[in-house]
């Protein structure tokens, strides 16, 4: 199997070598809690899921994992193994005028993909990495899905907004701006409002928003 | 060696529940002990929700009975406690303000500190009470929220919640259109337990975040459409609660932190207690439930977190004291962790 990198929620990662390669193999671990044949389902379709938006993302100019292989009947993925920090980890440590820059960077990634199309369905600073070469590249697409509408674009930035917020409270404000400033260079400032818009009326949706 | 201090009285504080269905009163000490605690339940007709003038006029109604009962019983003197602690949102606003009356009427009479407690906190701080889980992530499943929250620097924060309605809405209004008897989710769980056949429903994960009410539609489809109400309940517990469970297991991974606790109404549900315990498990951390006692809505949250707030110099001027029915969780300054 090799060795544990990272146990995620959703998988865990393994160090291995594949054909000489260094790489990052990614399984979908049965869940004991959930009901067998939804599991199976899960996480077979998940893992196709990932396959495809994996490459489609890079045809839209966000740097993500080389994907080496398919193992659906085992719910596995053979990746590129990506060397760098998380942006969680950076993100705290980084000069204001770079963070900003970093963030600004991650809006228009965000905009490259909702401009081809891709709904990332799971943006959080932990699903970013940083390069030693400085490129971010985004991984774990298994939330990931095709839309164009700006209700899933709004969704999608609103987890964004939410992570920022919980993790990274103390400068959350400023790396939401720089990420909408990012988002909107990439995408059209038209575009950009109306999902703006849409992010507030997400988040006055959930319970108990307002005074 | 200087001999060691007499110890202190304990402090006492009075709360007053009254969000929703539940009017409660109790008595928690600062040595950590619940003294006293009384619930009463207004039950809806069935096959109705919860009518919230119906629901305040019900409160009114018992409260007297309750506040003879405080008086009665031996173990509390109301002249010995040291504040009053309400309810102050979010819920329903006549509900709400029946609580909060009383509680000022009290605070005025006994000439005490009036404290505004944030009901969701209470629900917080009665299970830490409970379980001793020092700083957990926390999964808050009732009626009012569904929300996955950890403690950083001062304030509750979100990392995770339903996007719209919340899991113990899901199934009280699955509940209320199959006619089951109120509270839906302990009928739920029990009809969920000879269910077998698994029907497909929407599983909807976004991040952290949930959403059921597409869920709750086709569940109320298949219902509709003949299938047997046990296998709908199994087929709904199943698939809310691993979403929930899941996004649970993201937060957790994404946090890294080493406690996991589940409290609020939906915590008593044994199917979600086994599937939290199991992702505990698995990533090596340890998981607190809140003790069934006080999963629901009462009057000891109310009271308990009313004493922390109360030693952390929390106070509301009687002419202040406003009720905020959309009180937010994350906008609470929590001086006392």
């Amino acid at each position: 199997m090799g060795a544990l990198v990272r146990k995620g929620a959703e998988a865990a990662l393994y160090g291995a070598t594949w054909h000489g390669v260094p790489v990052m193999k990614k399984v979908r671990l049965p869940k004991p809690y959930r009901l067998p044949q939804l599991d199976r389902d899960l996480r077979r379709s998940r893992t196709i899921h990932e396959a495809h938006l994996l490459n489609d993302a890079k045809r839209a100019g966000v740097s993500t994992p080389l994907l080496y292989h398919v193992d659906v009947a085992h719910a596995t993925l053979i990746m590129e193994y990506v060397d760098g920090p998380r942006v969680k980890e950076l993100l705290p440590h980084l000069p204001r005028g770079e963070r900003r820059q970093l963030c600004h960077r991650i809006g228009e990634l965000i905009g490259r993909l909702h401009g081809a199309g891709i709904i990332h369905g799971d943006l959080t600073t932990s699903n970013m990495i940083r390069r030693p070469n400085d490129r971010i590249v985004f991984i774990d697409f298994g939330l990931a899905e095709y839309s164009t509408e700006v209700e899933k674009r709004g969704v999608d930035i609103h987890l964004m907004k939410r992570a920022l917020e919980s993790t990274h409270y103390r400068h959350a404000k400023a790396c939401y701006a720089a990420i909408l400033a990012g988002y909107a260079h990439e995408v059209s400032p038209a575009q950009a409002k109306d999902v703006v818009t849409r992010v507030q009326e997400i988040s006055r949706r959930g319970r108990y928003t307002g005074s | 060696m200087n001999p060691s201090p007499p110890p202190a009285t304990p402090l006492l504080c009075l709360g007053v529940e009254s969000t929703a269905h539940t009017i409660g009163l109790a008595v928690a000490s600062s040595t950590g002990d619940i003294l006293l605690n009384i619930n009463e339940a207004y039950a809806a007709p069935l096959g109705r929700g919860i009518h919230p003038r119906e629901a305040a006029q019900h409160h009114s109604a018992v409260i007297p009975t309750l506040l003879r009962r405080v008086i009665a019983s031996l173990d509390v003197d109301l002249a010995e406690v040291a504040c009053i602690a309400f309810s102050a949102g979010p819920g329903l606003g006549p509900v709400l303000r029946t609580g909060a009356t009383f509680a000022r009427a009290l605070a005025l009479w006994l000439d005490k500190p009036l404290i505004p407690v944030h009901h969701a906190i209470g629900h917080i701080e009665i299970a830490s009470l409970m379980t001793g889980a020092q700083d957990p992530l926390v999964l808050l499943v009732s009626g009012g929220h569904t929300s996955i929250v950890a403690f950083g620097d001062g304030l509750w924060r979100v990392y995770g919640e339903t996007e719209d309605i919340t899991l113990g809405n899901l199934l009280d209004v699955f509940a209320r259109e199959a006619g089951l008897a109120f509270p839906g989710g302990a009928v739920i769980e029990a009809l969920a337990k000879t269910g077998r056949t698994f029907v497909e429903l929407p599983y909807v994960v976004k991040g952290n975040d949930v959403s059921y009410s597409g869920l709750l539609t086709a569940a109320l489809k298949q219902l509709r459409g003949g299938t047997a109400i046990e296998d709908v309940c199994f087929s709904l517990q199943e698939v809310a609660f691993a979403m929930l469970a899941e996004a649970t297991e993201r937060a957790l991974a994404h946090t890294e932190r080493t406690e996991v606790l589940v409290t609020g109404g939906v915590a008593a549900n044994e199917r979600l207690q086994d599937m939290i315990r199991s992702i505990a498990r698995d990533h090596g951390v340890h998981a607190y439930i809140v003790p069934k006692k006080y999963s629901g809505d009462s009057g000891a949250q109310i009271a308990w977190t009313g004493l922390l707030a109360f030693q952390s110099g929390v106070r509301v001027e009687v002419e202040k004291s406003f009720v905020k029915p959309k009180w937010r969780l994350d906008q609470v300054k929590i001086p006392w962790r």
